[in-house]
């Protein structure tokens, strides 16, 4: 609904937000993965199979966007990382990948796999509208079930608000 | 089964009371672990004497002494009316036993001098079926009378329901409330690490008796709820990596998928009379409750609110459902009829209410608050007035009613990385609190009906 409403405005304001202070992402972010290069390569070199996961990881910025408690509007960092996501999509167009969509502890259970859905959903529109074929991504809910920090703090709760984009194969 | 035998009860006992004494019972079997009790129980509640029941006979069937079940049976009555907070039960680990003969010839003396007001008396008997029959007596001691006389044919399985259908004839005759003692649970096991929990289905007695793993958590399953007839579990699987409502059929160890869809569908609920489900289905993100049959078909859509539409739980005579919707910014209660008509908002206090449960007894709608960080269980009028809150923890969710309305079982997480949940139940004073029992951590309890 809103998402798609604001898609159009979405690009431009990315262009000019790349770099604008984090919000809410958390102090702290989870590990990076083995191997993990900032630089646009392929990463063929370092015997890292073109269109895995752990390509996918060495080539984006970040595998996860963060979310505002009970929101699920995809912000300007939320951009920039979908967009580096959607780069690489690109260049591997036949893989598939899965949206995540995760909420923190302090809803209810039902509740919180709705919103999940929302966030996820959120994350999957923005990469449709950098020209992601949707029919690529297959969207999954873990609700509350499985957070990526398990401290009952902000810190962690921050991190567990999350849409993660997941390599599925081909 | 469990078949109520009041005929041949009064035969039996007129030639089982001549017989000699019996040997005192061998150390039973411990019960089911003992509940943790937080609330200050009232000081006066009614002290009810609950002996071994004696056996006419020493007999054992398919491994059970006639003996020592009557001491069990005893304790799990015993357990059953102190739970309810009413009663100061004096079983038989504290009173002495019975002979035959007292069963129906109590020496009210004897109880009087230990300050009961009422004592329980009752027999296990081999039935010459492969069974049992027990017989279960309630007497008024200072007046000496009969209050309670049941008699019950059982499996020797069964024996436990035998002493929840005696602990249910006992508090309904002394407290004047509907039976919730023969009755089950359907919960959720959780086992592993915070960031990776193992969920499994799991069933158990309303006591925790009986307990039964279900599903063996390879895929996380969730919100489960037992069907009216009790033969079957509606609940949410992921598996496959979806998330889909499932009913499981207990008797086959069979599940079914309660509609097709690509969308994700969850937070399953049974209709009062088992022929219909209403679940929630996210399409695009935005999330509305459906309605179909327990038998498939095509399923109605019931909201269309741009908001999340989610839960619900019907009315006890099946015309209205309750429901949570954040259409007006945050989650809140409305009711509806069960076509989707007339949605009206009922929860106006401060703090967000959600997973609202009606009463089977129509009077009352359970919830959980979320405010100050903190999920509280708390009960409202069906439109929306006398909110009261029942706990004060971090976080209380899911209320589930006992079959009379009268109790309410949840689930309770403690914060931190090593955050765990466990079942609890309260009494509609919020006084009487207690843990239940379970193997493992447990969450989102669903209590069923009296079983017949």
């Amino acid at each position: 609904m809103t998402i798609r409403k604001t898609t159009a405005m979405i690009a431009a304001i990315t262009m000019l937000s790349v770099g604008a202070c984090a919000k809410k992402a958390p102090d702290t972010l989870p590990p990076a993965p083995e191997g993990t290069g900032t630089d646009t390569g392929t990463g063929t070199d370092t015997g890292v199979v073109p269109g895995s996961q752990a390509d996918f990881i060495a080539n984006i910025s970040s595998d996860r966007i963060f979310f505002d408690y009970d929101q699920y509007n995809v912000d300007a960092e939320d951009q920039a990382t979908l967009r580096s996501q959607a780069q690489w999509l690109q260049r591997n167009p036949a893989v598939r990948v899965t949206l995540e969509g995760h909420a923190d502890e302090r809803g209810t259970r039902d509740y919180n796999i709705a919103l999940g859905e929302r966030r996820a959903n959120a994350a999957k529109n923005y990469l449709a509208s950098l020209g992601v074929d949707p029919n690529r991504i297959q969207v999954i809910s873990y609700g509350k079930e499985r957070p990526a920090a398990i401290g009952s703090n902000e810190e962690a709760w921050a991190q567990n608000r999350r849409a993660v984009t997941v390599v599925i194969g081909r | 089964m469990l078949r109520p035998t009041l005929f041949s009860l009064t035969l039996m006992l007129t030639t089982a009371s001549a017989l000699a004494q019996t040997p005192p019972p061998a150390d039973p079997a411990p019960a089911t672990p003992r509940e943790t009790i937080e609330g200050e129980l009232s000081q006066d509640r009614t002290v009810i004497a609950i002996p071994a029941l004696a056996t006419p006979q020493v007999a054992t069937v398919a491994g059970l002494r006639t003996d020592s079940l009557g001491r069990q049976i005893a304790e799990v009555i015993a357990a059953d009316l102190e739970r309810s907070g009413l009663y100061a039960p004096l079983g038989p680990g504290s009173v002495r036993a019975i002979e035959m003969g007292e069963v129906r010839a109590p020496r009210f003396a004897d109880w009087q001098a230990r300050n009961a007001e009422n004592v329980v008396h009752g027999f296990v008997q081999a039935s010459g079926t492969g069974g049992f029959v027990v017989g279960c007596y309630l007497y008024d001691t200072q007046l000496g009378s009969e209050l309670v006389r049941q008699g019950f044919e059982i499996q020797p399985a069964d024996w436990r329901r035998a002493a929840h259908k005696c602990a249910d004839a006992i508090y309904s005759r002394l407290s004047g409330e509907a039976p919730f003692f023969d009755s089950r649970v359907a919960y959720i096991a959780e086992s592993g690490p915070k960031g990776n929990r193992i969920k499994r289905l799991a069933i158990m007695d309303s006591d925790g008796g009986n307990h039964r793993f279900i599903t063996n958590g390879q895929a996380l399953a969730i919100s489960p709820r037992f069907s009216p007839d009790y033969k079957k579990i509606v609940y949410v699987s992921y598996l496959n990596d979806r998330v889909r409502v499932f009913i499981y059929d207990i008797a086959s160890g069979s599940q079914k998928l309660v509609t097709e869809s690509g969308n994700a569908t969850f937070a399953p609920r049974w209709s009062p009379d088992g022929r219909q489900i209403l679940f929630s289905m996210a399409v695009g993100g935005n999330t509305d409750i459906y309605r179909v049959s327990a038998d498939g078909g095509t399923p109605v859509r019931l909201t269309n609110a741009p908001g999340i539409d989610v839960g619900g739980s019907f009315s006890p005579d099946g015309r209205k459902i309750v429901f949570e919707s954040d259409r007006s910014g945050s989650q809140q209660i409305y009711t509806m009829n069960i076509d989707g008509s007339d949605q009206r908002r009922i929860s106006f206090g401060g703090g967000r209410y959600a997973t609202p449960e009606w009463s089977p007894r129509g009077d009352l709608i359970a919830f959980t608050r979320i405010g100050g960080g903190e999920f509280r269980v708390g009960v409202m009028t069906p439109s929306g007035g006398g909110v009261r809150l029942l706990t004060n923890s971090w976080q209380d969710e899911a209320p589930t009613w006992s079959p009379n309305g009268r109790v309410i079982q949840f689930f309770r997480t403690s914060p931190g990385r090593d955050g765990k949940s466990s079942l609890w139940q309260v009494d509609l004073t919020g006084v009487n609190l207690r843990r239940l029992p379970t193997p493992q951590d447990g969450s989102d309890p669903s209590w069923g009906p009296v079983l017949p």
